[in-house]
């Protein structure tokens, strides 16, 4: 605010400033609203499966359908890890937002620990469907099943590489700006994931699982 | 406003300055919007699990609770606001929801109806005689 008071009287209006008038944004918040934009079109192309799920759910073609394959139980664990990842990402941002390094690397470990546990457990879950004859190949909800949950996986496995990628630069360049630009385009990243994996647990395994 | 900001990321003192802009937040927000999360996370489980709702409400039950945890995701994590700077990306995420209702409500809707007007497979094969 007194930033913006200060700029206010150097340009020599007093009063409110529209936000055009304002110069050229920081380039974090160029960025920022960037990579916003991917994300955005990232959650169209994810309604187009899911829209393609929700048409083809009751298509089982004699084969098993969500009630006989989802284990909640399984499905509710898949959920904290995710939740709780996006916490301590979001703690890591703040930590080295305030240059507090060992706070970082501990909240980054512990994202990658636990994004990495929901990876194994999807993948157990996929590993166990395939081998009770429930595969991509055996009824229309099914492959709409896999590609649906199976791309957001192949989100969450880039998701790691990406992570391990930002924790090894930091390492090696140190906290400074375009690193931590970085750090918060990743972040949002995986905050969206989230996000996209509340409408899956609902849509997908809440409702499927009735 | 932002040239002095821009003055103060390229001495690499921006961290005060981006604190209060859109996408950065604070440990109580974070912590709030895990708890929040949590509660409407276990309210969706104990819907779909028990009879607590009448059971054909239990869908649009499901969906508004989901709707508001992305909610509480938008606003605790990825920080999306009513701050000043905040307007592009609400315009932005407006877009989005936009075209994302489309694309949903649009197959479901265009879908139900090219089931309802199928002709039977029988009378399919009536007609290629």
């Amino acid at each position: 605010m007194s930033a913006q008071a200060a700029s206010v009287a150097l340009a020599g209006q007093p009063g409110a400033m529209p936000a055009s008038g304002g110069g050229p944004a920081p380039v974090r918040i160029v960025v920022a609203y960037g990579f916003w934009i991917f994300l955005l079109s990232d959650i169209i192309m994810f309604s187009a499966l899911f829209a393609t799920y929700a048409v083809l759910s009751g298509q089982t073609a004699g084969g098993p359908s969500g009630h006989d394959l989802f284990g909640l139980r399984h499905v509710g664990v898949e959920t904290l890890c995710l939740l709780f990842s996006s916490y301590t990402c979001g703690l890591g941002v703040l930590a080295i937002e305030r240059r507090y390094l060992t706070g970082f690397y501990l909240a980054f470990a512990v994202t990658f620990a636990l994004g990495a546990s929901f990876l194994g457990l999807e993948i157990s879950e996929f590993a166990g469907m395939i081998a009770r004859g429930a595969g991509p190949s055996r009824s229309a909800f099914l492959s709409a099943f896999f590609s649906l949950v199976g791309l957001h996986g192949v989100h969450v496995s880039a998701g790691l590489l990406w992570l391990a990628f930002m924790v090894a630069q930091t390492i090696a360049k140190g906290p400074r700006d375009f690193v931590r630009r970085r750090l918060l385009c990743f972040s949002l990243f995986w905050h969206a994931l989230d996000i996209i994996w509340v409408a899956l647990l609902t849509l997908v395994y809440l409702m499927g699982a009735r | 406003m932002a040239e002095l900001s821009e003055q103060n990321s390229a001495s690499g003192e921006s961290a005060s300055g981006a604190a209060e802009s859109a996408f950065s937040g604070s440990f109580a927000a974070y912590t709030a919007g895990l708890a929040f999360a949590l509660l409407l996370t276990g309210a969706s489980f104990l819907v779909s699990q028990t009879s607590l709702l009448w059971a054909p409400g239990v869908a649009a039950g499901l969906a508004v609770l989901a709707i508001a945890q992305m909610g509480v995701h938008l606003v605790f994590f990825l920080h999306i606001g009513t701050g000043s700077d905040n307007t592009n990306t609400v315009l932005a995420l407006a877009f989005g929801v936009l075209v994302v209702t489309l694309v949903v409500s649009g197959s479901l809707w265009i879908m139900a109806n090219l089931n309802a007007n199928m002709l039977p497979p029988s009378a399919i094969m009536e007609m290629q005689r």
